[in-house]
């Protein structure tokens, strides 16, 4: 009774919050799943549960593929979104990281892409990357017309095979500079006597980040690997803004906007809580994985 | 571990430790230009943004988008402004009290998960943490049904209560690690021994000394709400949403005009941008925030 008085006004202050997750997360999650299994593909509702009857079709019986189509575009998209990312974020901060002169300006410039709105860049990029080549180009292809790079022009996203990795590039633009704000705390967080003591053991700079500096960034490189890995998965307003809704570029959370304006709930439905799975199948090992480490200190 | 938060105060561990070196080696020639080479990319499609919104007519095309105007104007702006102003005001009042409840609400709980524990805390904080995680598409379909049956409003005050719900497991995990790490165990010891009771000793001892939480929550809340378009297309329209839905309208119409099209993503990016570089101290805090846990 005396241990409950000392912590219950505790519980009691996170009550409110831990209800509306319980409804808003956990409970719409259920809910939504139960419409996947339901035949409720029209605005008159359902009629009865159907089992795994929609997710059956998704993957074996949907229109063009249309389901695994969506999936092979967003697994393009975020392994070029993912290693785009890592790469110039690492570059960026170790660009930066032993100190360089008007250092706040370029940390200041490479982030500033994370404040805008995918909806405002997407007007740009979809300028950017104009299919037109040659004397028409504009766009990134007209500068490499001018610099005589005229191989490196592309039809961009236009491009039915490999678009998606061009719609990853305005993504790794708005967050590198993230990925490399992450490093940068995570280089600066490794103890200076570290360094010090691999100088006096003679090792060179190339064996200093090999073996010393680069195992110490494991786990921001983790973390960050998981933020970019989720927002991948549910990307959205950057694929909306560039190229609207259109199967060349479609991935599964556009697909379920589409869906759901036909008023086929179940599908919409069962498309969601396949994408949630593809993001839990991450993520929970990840916290529990954190968890666990914490409580290990 | 460094894994999902470090502390605001993350921020002072991005200044660099030594000081930068005087001598110009190849390697430093090389690092300055490579530096310089990614900032002029990272400012190209901003470059094209502002030289297009100040054009009119021929000037605008696809061959002369990195040309500079012949003739600077404004028109471009002065319409895109007529088609944003209403949504961008609806904006504030979307952006501004979700920053500042989901602030208090963050700061309530993740007070508790730190210093003032219960058997559990840890478990309870890893499934607040998760809802961070879920993509919205997952609770969009019977969210909608809900707002409607209890009745909250359309347009701003649904979003205002929705981004308010979603916004507390971030909150909770800035403030939490915050108080972890900045403020003493023994503190709140001692106004216990003293009778304190939980919330004289939240509002007395620790919300003064949590301004440089709100700062990174208020930063973080305002900009992914003013930025949202997820929830915005789910529970709004152009009517009665955010900017973001303006913009897309404007720039996606069947025949965009370019140079108003530039000018509003400039008008949209606006207030996020003023206070990213106002406040882009705390703002990198707020990134670091978001993902570094320590």
């Amino acid at each position: 009774m005396r241990r409950l008085r000392h912590w219950g006004p505790g519980l009691l202050l996170l009550s409110p919050s831990l209800i509306l997750l319980a409804v808003f997360v956990y409970g719409l999650i259920a809910w939504t799943t139960k419409v996947s299994l339901s035949d409720e593909h029209n605005a008159l509702g359902s009629k009865g549960f159907v089992g795994l009857e929609n997710y059956q079709n998704l993957f074996t019986n949907d229109i063009q593929d249309r389901f695994t189509h969506s999936l092979k575009n967003l697994l393009i998209f975020t392994l070029v979104f993912l290693v785009g990312a890592m790469f110039f974020g690492l570059l960026w901060a170790f660009l930066l990281e032993r100190g360089i002169r008007g250092e706040g300006f370029f940390r200041t410039v490479y982030l500033f892409p994370m404040a805008v709105s995918f909806i405002a860049s997407g007007v740009v990029w979809r300028w950017l990357m104009n299919p037109l080549k040659g004397d028409d180009a504009g766009g990134l292809n007209a500068v490499f017309g001018g610099l005589h790079l005229d191989f490196l022009q592309s039809t961009w996203w236009t491009n039915p095979d490999w678009g998606m990795a061009s719609m990853a590039m305005p993504a790794v633009w708005q967050l590198s500079g993230y990925v490399m704000a992450l490093f940068l705390a995570g280089f600066r967080g490794i103890p200076q006597e570290l360094r010090e003591a691999a100088a006096m053991d003679g090792a060179s700079t190339y064996r200093l980040y090999r073996n010393v500096i680069f195992p110490q960034l494991t786990p921001v490189a983790l973390s960050a690997l998981i933020i970019l890995g989720h927002m991948s998965m549910k990307m959205f307003d950057l694929i909306m803004s560039i190229s609207g809704p259109q199967w060349l570029t479609e991935v599964p959370a556009v697909y379920v906007w589409q869906t759901l304006l036909t008023s086929d709930y179940a599908k919409a439905a069962a498309i969601s809580i396949v994408l949630l799975l593809l993001v839990a199948i991450v993520i929970v090992p990840y916290l529990i994985y954190t968890n666990r480490v914490e409580k290990s200190r | 571990m460094t894994t999902v938060t470090a502390p605001p105060a993350a921020v002072e561990t991005l200044a660099p430790r030594v000081r930068p070196r005087r001598s110009f080696g190849p390697a430093s020639i090389i690092k300055y230009l490579l530096a310089i080479f990614f900032l002029i990319v990272v400012l190209m499609p901003l470059y094209v943004l502002i030289v297009t919104s100040f054009k009119a007519g021929s000037d605008i095309g696809v061959t002369s988008q990195w040309n500079l105007p012949t003739h600077w104007t404004t028109a471009s702006w002065g319409k895109a402004w007529t088609a944003l102003r209403p949504s961008f005001i609806r904006t504030f009042e979307l952006a501004i009290p979700v920053a500042i409840i989901s602030s208090l609400i963050g700061a309530a709980n993740g007070f508790v998960l730190s210093r003032w524990r219960f058997p559990g805390a840890d478990f309870v904080f890893t499934l607040i943490l998760f809802g961070m995680f879920i993509p919205y598409q997952a609770v969009m379909i019977p969210l909608r049904e809900i707002v409607t049956t209890v009745g909250i409003p359309p347009g701003i005050p649904t979003l205002v209560f929705v981004h308010c719900v979603y916004g507390i497991p971030i909150c909770t995990l800035i403030f939490r690690n915050y108080y972890a790490t900045t403020v003493p165990e023994e503190l709140v010891e001692a106004a216990r021994v003293d009778g304190a009771g939980l919330l004289r000793t939240f509002t007395r001892i620790i919300l003064p000394i949590s301004i440089p939480g709100f700062v990174v929550t208020v930063i973080w809340q305002f900009t992914s709400a003013w930025n949202d378009y997820l929830f915005a297309i789910f529970l709004a329209n152009t009517r009665n949403g955010p900017i973001t839905i303006a913009l897309n309208a404007l720039a996606g119409a069947q025949s965009p005009d370019y140079a108003a099209s530039m000018a509003g993503a400039l008008i949209t990016s606006l207030p996020t941008l003023i206070v990213y570089v106002l406040l882009g101290r705390w703002f990198i805090g707020g990134l670091m925030a978001g993902s570094v846990k320590s």
